[in-house]
């Protein structure tokens, strides 16, 4: 449980790992964007950590690497085909960002860190972990964005029509500066833990 | 011709900026940029291995995978082919300009797992460029990616002489001058006919 818990929290690979910056800052134009690419990349993510710890044993350790890259891209492979196939507006407005998944360093991190060393059962639950943490980080920075430069969530407005939405923050500085400031809010929030465990 | 790889050129450089932009290579941007004489050697080698690994992916997709309708294969060969790129890269160095490898060489292996190499390769398919402007792409948008990484380093130095907020040093500020630098490139914007 603990192994599910920290991919969420304690140990989120963006606000915590600061890993995957890419996709982070590239696809969260909007709350759905950000959680179709968190959902398409746990996909990917549990995927090949089951297949390399179930592999581990059979893997030579000097060619690891490109053996996980190629569990990855295969799993990569099957979801861009899937999601060109049932989901094609989102397959649009993601577009290079799919494949890239490939190069995303929480996938390949996890599978050199955790499956690869590990029993199945475990490394399906971290891997999980961890994709849930990755998606909600998206969902989270997505919905700020919208919210502040489009004036809806979910496509769902929000204000009334005297709303005048700050574009800035759907454009490539506003991802920027929004994943900056909340950074330094989730450093401030353990800070402050830290000082009250200290007294 | 002239024309359009001058405008190839300009757009990736600066209007479509790799870093600031389109958000590839943030790793090793946020990664690298401490101090301004990394930056420069991780500048140097990804424009070397990016313009490489666009020639080499454009032949491959057009002789290899095009004639044998292989598209769906396209994201696990290129992800191989660079892999083993840069480690070539690395070996031929070592082996024969000596000089170079002790320049470039902590940074190779980082760049494998540098998206913006593979984001090249994807976009010149994407966007059915022939060789010349796919090689040409590649290597502008390493020099873009360099540019920003020069800049970044260079303000990130002076940084280390402010008075910071302690949640926000380190990568969160990093992030914000980011955010800054991203307003300034978006000025670049008209420069290109669209």
């Amino acid at each position: 449980m603990s192994n599910f818990t920290k991919g969420i929290f304690e140990e989120n690979p963006v606000f915590r790992l600061v890993l995957g910056m890419c996709p982070t800052l590239a696809v969260t134009s909007s709350a759905e964007n950000g959680m179709g690419m968190g959902l398409a990349s746990t996909f990917v993510l549990t995927g090949s950590s089951l297949i390399i710890s179930m592999l581990r044993k059979v893997i030579p350790p000097k060619i690891r690497i490109p053996v996980f890259l190629v569990v990855i891209a295969t799993f990569v492979t099957i979801t861009d085909l899937c999601m060109a196939a049932y989901l094609p507006d989102l397959h649009r407005s993601l577009g290079i960002f799919i494949p890239l998944i490939v190069v995303n360093c929480i996938v390949i991190g996890r599978a050199e860190a955790f499956a690869f060393k590990s029993p199945v059962l475990p490394s399906l639950v971290d891997a999980l972990g961890m994709g849930c943490g990755f998606t909600a980080a998206l969902t989270l920075l997505g919905s700020v964005r919208e919210t502040l430069g489009n004036g809806t969530i979910f496509n769902i407005p929000l204000f009334g029509s005297q709303f005048e939405p700050a574009i800035m923050m759907i454009l490539p500085p506003g991802a920027f500066l929004t994943l900056g400031l909340l950074l330094g809010y989730f450093n401030y929030v353990s800070l402050k833990k830290k000082e009250r465990r200290a007294c | 011709m002239f024309r359009e790889l001058l405008f190839i050129i300009i757009g990736t450089v600066f209007v479509n900026n790799f870093v600031l932009s389109r958000f590839l290579g943030i790793c090793p941007f946020i990664g690298v940029s401490k101090k301004l004489e990394t930056a420069v050697g991780m500048g140097g080698a990804v424009v070397f291995v990016m313009g490489m690994a666009s020639a080499v992916t454009w032949v491959i997709y057009y002789y290899i995978l095009n004639p044998y309708h292989l598209h769906f294969l396209q994201t696990i060969t290129f992800i191989l082919v660079i892999a083993s790129l840069v480690q070539f890269v690395e070996l031929f160095l070592q082996k024969h300009i000596p000089a170079l490898y002790q320049a470039l060489g902590i940074y190779l292996p980082l760049i494998s797992t540098n998206c913006a190499v593979l984001g090249v390769a994807l976009l010149s398919v994407q966007k059915e460029y022939h060789f010349i402007p796919a090689v040409v792409s590649g290597i502008g948008a390493a020099t873009g990616f360099t540019l920003a990484l020069v800049l970044m380093a260079g303000i990130r130095e002076r940084l280390e002489l402010c008075d910071i907020p302690r949640p926000l040093q380190g990568v969160p500020i990093a992030f914000i001058v980011s955010a800054l630098l991203a307003t300034a490139f978006m000025g670049f914007a008209g420069m290109i006919p669209e």
